[in-house]
């Protein structure tokens, strides 16, 4: 059954219950050919789920699943992982011990023989650098070495779509870096069509092409990182994606009194409470006292290329936190005036969740 | 232990002292312990250059070939049958879904239990011609005498028969954990790479297993080198019979110490093989996640053959000769449980007892040394202090008395020569000598709990314990112990229920008229008192379905991330 539709992979309504818990509920999701989309969302959202789902080592309660035009999973009905053609690769790799590195890439090249099946499992240990370790067992490798040998793993099959489960986020920070942009290059190299799972927001952004935000088993937005992180759907989205200041205000007039300044708050019924999201760079030391307000510095924590100062607003007890360039660092105590850029202020009706 | 035990007050006590010198109280104990648990086996070692004498020729040119061939019969017979019914009934258990399978994942540990002794006397009557079994199959059948063939239960075929239903939970056991451990993960990869379920398991799942099969298969082996009361029951003769009889009836304790060398080689031999079937691999976890593995669902003459073949070594492991010693004790009970009876059960559980506490305090000291000075010296003190665990009872038995009376004899000697005064034998045939017999046998059982146990311990418990003023010694009476105190008592419990079945060593050890349950019910048994026997025998079943409940208590546990009862299957 092939359908016009040529994505690598598209989930329709797909929902998937443990227990009666519903871990996915009715999430559509297209990864189209060639695109690299990031499924971001706290840990327990659903999403390694949706990955399994996609995987076919979950068979979904309701919604279709079709991976490269075809159609893989319906309800109660389901192409075994063995045969959709994916590739997948684990949090922890979950290397095959028991296998040399070459033998470990050339697990799924099933139908081919002999030399051919080594010299192609040496071309994917060469895209991804690790020729070297060839004849090495996994346990004698690196956190690095082994996500690389996982990767080429996943790939040499050649698959249609490839899931990559949480692949960085059991290496330390400075190799995640690196490991970041050297699967980024395999990726492109490869040219395949890639779903990456993880809760780390700079890790989409950095990423993906596409960022799908999902949250109780849902998915809340779905667009490009920069448009997500400009405009985010709700609360939880603008605090999830990033660092965030909280004012509480209520709304008059359809608008929403702060210190900075009234803000449009569309939709909202007067005397209903709202949430004043602003980003830490939103928030600049400013010269002139048009449309600023005086604040004291409490405490500045430098970042190397910037710095967070905590700031108090007079006549309110709330602090808030702002990051300024390394150019003009203000000290603790200084009285200071602080600007708002309006396009990184967010008013979203008030939610319980105070997360972010 | 020593001074700098006390928590005194830090200032008095503040001089400085060199820091991690070589030796101190830790290391000394454990270099005693595991040169007294190396005595007994060095003795036996150390035979071999003894000149041999009548006795050891004599052996030679009638025993000794029949020893190695019974030997090698037993040793390839259970092997294979273990290898077979316990990575079949553990691949059925954990991969499969079929009626009864939660009951069979506990219930295939139950032969733990039963001693092989029992199972021999109870099937060497059940299977004799005069028995049961066969009178009941020339009745139906209307056979006389040399009209069928039946396979002689007294045979190295029968004991191949006994052992193996009694030594397959080894294999089963390690087996079904291998596969239970093994990240799901692995197996998922595998599916997304093109192998369906069955192909995954083969090609991932077994070589996998592997060295926990081959793990499980020498435990079994060894056991079936060491076991003495079953092959004396069944009539097959082998080292362990041989060194009894040369031992009690030639009364020559050279040759036995020599016959125990040989079986020692046997043993090593096990032990090598163990290590090179490993091939120096390490298959270490490549994955931490777990996950319920999917199991598949047998229906119909699946299913029942997956039941059939759950069930047999049950029935012949457990429940047949289980409800023979039941059928005998309901007869007996009234005139064998008497006061007799209870000295019996009194002394059994008397010595167990003391050879678990020695076992746990000896074990405790050990592995916190090692904790506290990591290094090849600890570690190489632990081997040395784990070796008697691979050695046959008989063998350790032959050892101990050899060296006690050795010992006795130069007391005597300087105090003869000193003082005029014959000591005699201060040791030897003394219930001394039998618990350090045991503690030399079963400290390795003791040893492998406390380790695992204290190594779940952070090392920043000992940090925090000693920078609130407690010396090492003082930390370990005060906070490690009690942390670990459910542990301690585990171990304890399994050196306990192991002595109330250790039969060969006791045989050969115990004081002049001291008898335990397990010794008269062999000794009954032996005199064909079967049902006489049969109540000493339940009883020490009964006590041996204790670490089968801690067993399958501890598999519930063992699975990070598996909550039993819930497949995704």
């Amino acid at each position: 059954m092939v359908d016009r539709d040529d994505a690598a992979l598209v989930l329709e309504g797909v929902s998937h219950a443990y227990d009666g818990l519903r871990a996915v509920d009715g999430v559509d999701l297209r990864v189209g050919m060639g695109e690299l989309v990031g499924l971001l969302g706290p840990s327990g959202c659903g999403k390694s789920t949706l990955l399994r789902l996609a995987a076919g080592l979950e068979t979904p309660q309701e919604g279709r699943v079709r991976i490269a035009g075809r159609e893989v999973a319906r309800p109660g009905a389901s192409v075994p992982p063995e045969a959709r053609g994916v590739g997948l690769v684990f949090q922890d790799y979950a290397l095959f011990p028991h296998l040399t590195v070459l033998d470990n890439v050339a697990f799924g090249l099933r139908d081919r023989r002999g030399t051919e099946r080594r010299r192609m499992a040496m071309d994917m240990l060469s895209l991804v650098g690790m020729v070297g370790v060839a004849g090495r067992y996994p346990h004698a490798l690196s956190g690095g070495e082994q996500q690389r040998v996982a990767l080429a793993r996943a790939l040499a099959p050649k698959p249609a779509l490839l899931l990559l489960d949480e692949p960085f986020s059991g290496l330390d920070i400075r190799l995640r870096d690196r490991v970041r942009d050297e699967t980024l290059r395999v990726l492109g190299e490869a040219g395949i069509s890639t779903l990456i799972v993880t809760h780390d927001p700079e890790e989409a952004m950095y990423m993906a092409d596409r960022i799908a935000v999902m949250r109780a088993g849902r998915i809340l937005q779905e667009d490009a990182p920069a448009a997500i992180y400009r405009a985010p759907a709700d609360g939880f989205i603008a605090r999830f994606l990033g660092d965030i200041n909280c004012l509480h205000a209520t709304v008059a007039g359809g608008k929403a009194p702060s210190p900075f300044g009234c803000f449009p708050a569309k939709g909202v019924a007067d005397g209903a409470r709202v949430d004043l999201l602003i980003r830490p760079e939103g928030l600049t030391l400013a010269d002139g006292e048009v449309g600023t307000v005086a604040a004291t510095v409490r405490a500045v924590h430098p970042l190397g290329h910037s710095a967070i100062v905590v700031l108090r607003l007079d006549g309110d007890g709330r602090d808030l936190r702002a990051r300024v360039g390394a150019g003009r660092m203000p000290a603790a105590g200084e009285r200071v005036r602080i600007g708002l850029d309006r396009a990184q202020t967010f008013v979203f009706p008030c939610t319980e969740s105070g997360g972010g | 232990m020593t001074t700098t035990d006390a928590p005194g007050p830090a200032m008095a006590a503040g001089a400085p002292r060199p820091a991690r010198s070589g030796l101190n109280g830790w290391v000394v104990a454990g270099a005693i312990v595991a040169a007294l648990v190396s005595i007994p086996i060095a003795v036996v070692a150390g035979s071999v250059f003894a000149p041999a004498g009548e006795v050891w020729r004599h052996l030679v040119d009638t025993v000794l070939g029949l020893y190695v061939r019974n030997s090698l019969i037993l040793m390839l017979g259970v092997g294979a049958t273990t290898l077979i019914i316990g990575v079949v009934t553990a691949w059925l258990v954990t991969l499969c879904r079929f009626p009864g399978r939660a009951l069979f994942e506990w219930a295939l540990l139950l032969p733990f239990a039963v001693p092989a002794y029992v199972v021999a006397f109870t099937y060497g009557w059940m299977f004799e011609y005069a028995g049961p079994v066969q009178g009941a199959l020339r009745a139906f059948f209307g056979w006389g005498h040399g009209d069928y063939w039946f396979p002689a239960i007294r045979s190295p075929g029968g004991a191949v028969f006994v052992l193996s239903m009694v030594f397959y939970p080894y294999v089963y056991l390690l087996a079904r954990t291998a596969f239970l451990e093994q990240s799901v993960c692995v197996i998922e990869v595998a599916r997304t790479l093109g192998r369906g379920p069955w192909r995954a398991f083969a090609e991932v799942a077994l070589p996998l297993a592997r060295p926990a099969i081959a793990g499980g298969v020498a435990l079994a082996l060894m056991e079936t080198l060491s076991n003495f009361g079953a092959v004396k029951q069944l009539a097959v003769p082998t080292f362990t019979t041989g060194i009894f009889r040369t031992w009690f009836g030639l009364g020559d304790a050279t040759a036995a110490a020599q016959l125990s060398a040989v079986l020692m080689l046997f043993v090593l031999a096990v032990i090598l093989a163990e290590r090179f079937s490993r091939g120096g691999r390490r298959f270490d976890h490549t994955s931490r996640r777990y996950r319920a593995l999917p199991r598949f669902r047998l229906r119909g003459a699946k299913a029942a053959a997956a039941v059939i073949v759950c069930a047999t070594p049950i029935v012949f492991g457990f429940l047949l000769p289980g409800a023979q010693l039941v059928a005998w004790t309901l007869d007996t009970a009234a005139t064998v449980i008497d006061a007799r009876f209870v000295t019996l059960a009194l002394n059994s559980v008397g010595l167990a007892a003391m050879a678990a506490l020695i076992a746990v305090a000896v074990a405790l000291v050990l592995a916190y040394g090692a904790r506290l000075r990591r290094g090849p010296m600890m570690a190489a003190i632990l081997r040395f202090a784990s070796l008697g665990y691979a050695i046959p009872g008989s063998v350790i038995a032959v050892g101990v008395l050899l060296a006690f009376a050795w010992t006795d004899n130069r007391v005597d000697d300087f105090f003869r020569a000193q003082f005029g005064v014959s000591t005699g034998l201060l040791l030897s045939g003394t219930l001394v000598a039998l618990l350090f017999a045991y503690v030399v046998r079963f400290l390795a059982v003791s040893l492998n709990g406390v380790e695992a146990s204290l190594a779940k311990i952070t090392p920043a418990i000992d940090g925090a314990a000693r920078t609130l003023g407690l010396g090492p010694g003082a930390a370990l009476i005060r906070v490690h112990a009690p942390i670990i105190a459910g542990s301690l008592f585990t171990a304890g419990l399994l050196v306990f229920v192991d002595v109330m079945k250790e039969l060969p060593a006791t045989l050969i050890m115990r004081p002049f008229n001291f008898n335990t349950l397990a010794v008269r019910a062999f000794e009954l048994a032996s005199d064909e008192q079967l049902a006489a026997a049969a109540p000493a025998a339940l009883a020490i079943v009964a006590v041996g379905i204790v670490p089968v409940v801690l067993l399958t208590l501890a598999i519930a546990r063992s699975r990070p991330g598996h909550r039993p009862g819930r497949g995704l299957g």
